[in-house]
């Protein structure tokens, strides 16, 4: 007999349902349980801003907060969740967009994933067709995937929220579209990613894990699923934070300077991991980023992009600018990150 | 063995979908389990979910034409399967559908010429060519066979060669890529089910 360990109604209507508790307890948010999109309900806020650029992101469910729950002022106009770790279709996106725009264009943040890439292509096609003019953000900070040449490119992990964040702020600011688009790019190219996995995740409805991790593995260099990195290595005795926290900061500094840089930096737990192991990781990623002579300018830490429940960490960076600073240090509301408004 | 020459008709179409359907229903697992290693082990259940509403979708709709249909039955999956296989695959069934146009039925050449068309579209939107481990390894096979004149199981029988060559590759698109050397060894889902697509094409494919 199947034994539940998910605390779900019916496995099938995961998304639904918590897209229905989202709107329950945030009525500052509007949730379109058709296509699944939630967007800001201005109505409620009374911040309503005609030509403001719209931003929205999205991808498969299973992420949280990624994207949903950084819907809000000074962050995205609107989330587009498709099925546990399917993107979303381009109706969706189509449905976000137009729930996003005020006149001045939308910018799609969109993880480099094929399925992402190819669905958020073609909505901003049926966009264009609606003259909603779209302009794509692709990021792709995650630097296990060195030989990208013979991939489909490095992946849109952590180095996400940094690009929300940042272009949720200067869209507040009434920066336009071309130049928010620019802004977006410059962000991605400074941000780089690096995750691990100590455990797999279970998709709801799915009764197998994701992947197979035995226990005193972990694998490095994953991607927001669970997908394989770089290598499967032994969990060590005694230090696995140290070592985690080695391994992800050189294989940042390997393929980025980060000597005399100051940093924004999310040390991101991958929804199996609780603060008090992300809190003791972040002390000894700040040692290994100081004693490369970086200088940690603002820091994140906690679960933030995720894979359900699985245990493990991504350590993502972005070298800072005054600007980005100013626009990190900028108001934000939304329902899992909130500072200053 | 069914020709697909002469006359593909909208209901030869419905037909032939209906018989993918079935074969995506009866080996939906097994794709599942193809897609596990990469991560996301949905691509059975997606397939299943989308199939299910392009018959809908045609039952509603009753187009006249095979190119309707095809057009009608790709926008449908691009709607419903979400991932990379629903844009892809979807744009293969739409892309041949528009290839033959108002036709009243397509006979073999207007098929594989058709195909072809849509081949070329899924091509430019993955960006994969033969070799790469993805569907293309399987549909362009077929193609090849159909502009041969070949017979729909010959298609069929190319397809599935194809799909298992993507066995021995190393995946250089989508997300089985971040696998390199050690997706060696594993079929690439998506070409799995363009086999069975065209292996649906003969009429006593289940």
């Amino acid at each position: 007999m199947h034994v539940p360990t998910k605390l779900l109604d019916d496995p099938a209507d995961a998304v639904t349902d918590a897209l229905r508790g989202l709107a329950a307890v945030h009525p500052e948010l509007t949730v379109d349980l058709e296509h699944h999109v939630v967007s800001r309900n201005h109505d409620h806020s009374g911040d309503h801003r005609p030509g403001k650029v719209g931003l929205v992101s999205g991808g498969g469910s299973g992420h949280e907060p990624l994207h949903a729950g950084f819907v809000g002022l000074g962050m995205l106009d609107a989330a587009a969740c498709g099925a546990v770790f399917t993107s979303p279709v381009p109706d969706q996106v189509l449905a976000a967009t137009t729930a996003a725009s005020s006149g001045g264009g939308v910018v799609h943040v969109v993880k480099n994933y094929t399925g992402d890439v190819l669905n958020f292509q073609m909505a901003a096609e049926l966009a264009d067709d609606e003259d909603i003019a779209v302009e794509t953000v692709l990021v792709d900070d995650d630097v296990a995937v060195t030989d990208s040449l013979y991939t489909a490119g490095r992946r849109g992990t952590g180095g996400t929220l940094f690009v929300e964040k940042v272009l949720g702020a200067a869209a507040e600011e009434g920066m336009a579209l071309a130049e928010l688009a620019a802004l977006g790019r410059d962000v991605v190219s400074r941000s780089r990613s690096f995750g691990v996995a100590l455990s797999p995740c279970t998709t709801p409805g799915s009764d197998r894990p994701g992947f197979d991790l035995e226990p005193g593995e972990m694998e490095l260099g994953i991607g927001i699923h669970g997908e394989p990195g770089r290598r499967r290595v032994p969990v060590p005795a005694t230090g696995v934070a140290r070592e985690v926290a080695r391994t992800s900061v050189a294989a940042i500094a390997d393929d980025m300077p980060l000597d005399g840089e100051e940093l924004l930096l999310l040390v991101n737990g991958m929804g199996g991991t609780p603060l008090l192991e992300l809190q003791v990781l972040a002390g000894d990623v700040v040692t290994e980023l100081t004693a490369r002579g970086a200088r940690i300018g603002r820091a994140l830490v906690g679960n933030h992009v995720t894979s359900l429940e699985m245990a493990g960490s991504m350590v993502s960076v972005c070298r800072a600018t005054p600007q980005l600073l100013q626009l990190w240090d900028a108001p934000v509301r939304t329902p899992a990150l909130r500072w200053g408004a | 063995m069914g020709r697909v020459s002469p006359a593909l008709t909208a209901a030869g179409v419905r037909d032939w979908l209906q018989r993918f359907a079935t074969a995506v229903d009866t080996h939906a697992s097994d794709l599942t389990d193809l897609d596990r290693p990469i991560g996301d082990s949905d691509h059975g259940v997606n397939l299943q979910r989308g199939m299910h509403a392009v018959l809908a979708a045609l039952d509603a709709a009753e187009p006249a034409t095979p190119g309707a249909a095809l057009v009608k039955a790709g926008s449908t999956l691009v709607s419903t399967v979400g991932g990379a296989s629903g844009p892809l695959l979807g744009t293969l069934l739409r892309r041949t559908g528009k290839a033959l146009g108002d036709a009243e039925s397509a006979d073999g050449p207007a098929f594989a010429a058709a195909l072809r068309a849509g081949l070329d579209a899924v091509v430019a939107l993955g960006g994969a060519h033969v070799g790469d481990a993805t569907l293309v390894d399987a549909l362009a096979p077929a193609v090849e066979a159909l502009e041969a004149g070949g017979s729909a199981q010959e298609a069929a029988d190319a397809a599935a060669r194809g799909a298992a060559s993507t066995d021995e590759l190393v995946a250089r698109k989508g997300r089985a890529s971040y696998l390199g050397e050690r997706g060696i060894g594993q079929r690439d889902p998506g070409a799995a089910s363009i086999a069975l697509l065209i292996a649906a094409l003969t009429e006593d494919a289940s």
